[in-house]
């Protein structure tokens, strides 16, 4: 007759496992990352031409050593950017002193009267990274408002209810026009 | 007449803890699954600045991060310096850096690697721009500027 084998106690299993979830508990990170996504220009080189923009086509942000925002040479509270980014790049066919506007025509939205407005953004080597960070974000904005807009005109519907064509054909719509200007030498 | 109650012990039978095990077992596969290593020792301050409009940083693994800001070991000054991996790096160290970063991904997934730079909020421009510029030398044109969740007008 084979032995009876006694039986493995058990008990401090959950002990060992415990152990195990108290180690994962405090290795876990589950902090998922945020940011404001932006595409470097490629490089310039040295022999190529300036590319010449009309005045009017551009609204000069400039961010100063001491975090003093200036726009087209005008000190202006950060609170306003938003709104002002928003009025430059909304097409005005009849105002002179507005950015020249074109009609495009893309799937889904069909035509769509574009501003040919850029937005060129400035900073100086002493400029903090808050104050960057902060003009960048309210630039964003400008333009996500003017997405959401758009989005609402054409598919009556908020900008994260899109689809993922819908979304594309907004993005397409509304190019980001953020130029950042080659860091002065000095 | 019947007899409804019962006479003697009134104890409430104990709980089974049979099954404890399996739960905490539960627990630990799920934190495991989630869990990712801290894969850097920070040696720099990395109180980041708040924004609204920010995305979602998909496929970590495509991620790479330069840190940047004031040390943390007050000795070092609080001059803001690059750390790349777990060494502090001169701008000049970047166009190698992202190299390696290139050669340990798939081919495939290259043209997708995104930089992600962390920088504290006190950090003046000076050495961001010195960064970008040596990523734009390397051809890592997408970057992300990580931020916390928040009003940029409080910054």
């Amino acid at each position: 007759m084979a032995r009876k084998t006694p039986e493995i106690n058990s008990s401090s299993q959950a002990d060992i496992a415990f152990l195990l979830l108290c180690f994962f508990l405090m290795t876990t990170s589950m902090d998922v990352d945020y940011g404001i996504t932006r595409r470097l220009p490629p490089p310039v080189e040295q022999n190529d031409e300036e590319v010449k923009v009309k005045e009017r086509n551009v609204m000069n942000v400039m961010v100063n050593k001491s975090d003093r925002l200036l726009v087209n040479g005008r000190p202006m509270d950060l609170s306003l950017l938003k709104d002002e980014a928003k009025r430059f790049m909304t097409p005005r066919p009849n105002d002179d002193t507005a950015p020249e506007v074109e009609t495009k025509t893309f799937d889904l939205v069909g035509d769509v009267l574009m501003s040919k407005g850029v937005i060129s953004l400035q900073n100086d080597r002493g400029t903090s990274y808050a104050m960057y960070i902060s003009v960048q974000n309210e630039l964003a904005r400008a333009f996500n408002e003017m997405k959401e807009d758009l989005a609402w005109r054409k598919f009556h519907k908020h900008l994260d209810q899109l689809n993922e064509d819908q979304t594309k054909a907004i993005n397409e719509a509304v190019p980001v026009r953020i130029s950042e200007a080659e860091p002065v030498v000095y | 007449m019947g007899k409804f109650r019962k006479e003697g012990k009134k104890e409430v039978p104990q709980v089974s803890t049979s099954s404890l095990p399996d739960i905490v077992y539960m627990l630990i596969f799920f934190f495991m699954i989630t869990t990712t290593m801290r894969d850097v020792e920070l040696k720099v301050k990395n109180a980041m600045p708040k924004a609204t409009e920010i995305q979602k940083l998909e496929h970590k693994s495509l991620v790479s991060s330069i840190y940047i800001g004031p040390p943390r070991d007050a000795k070092l000054g609080t001059e803001s310096r690059i750390q790349l991996d777990d060494a502090f790096a001169r701008p000049a160290d970047i166009a190698d850096w992202i190299q390696k970063e290139r050669d340990s991904r798939n081919e495939a997934d290259r043209p997708l690697m995104t930089t992600a730079l962390k920088v504290h909020k006190d950090t003046r421009m000076g050495v961001v721009t010195d960064v970008k510029q040596e990523l734009r030398k390397v051809s890592a044109f997408r970057i992300t500027y990580t931020t916390l969740k928040g009003s940029a007008l409080e910054n």
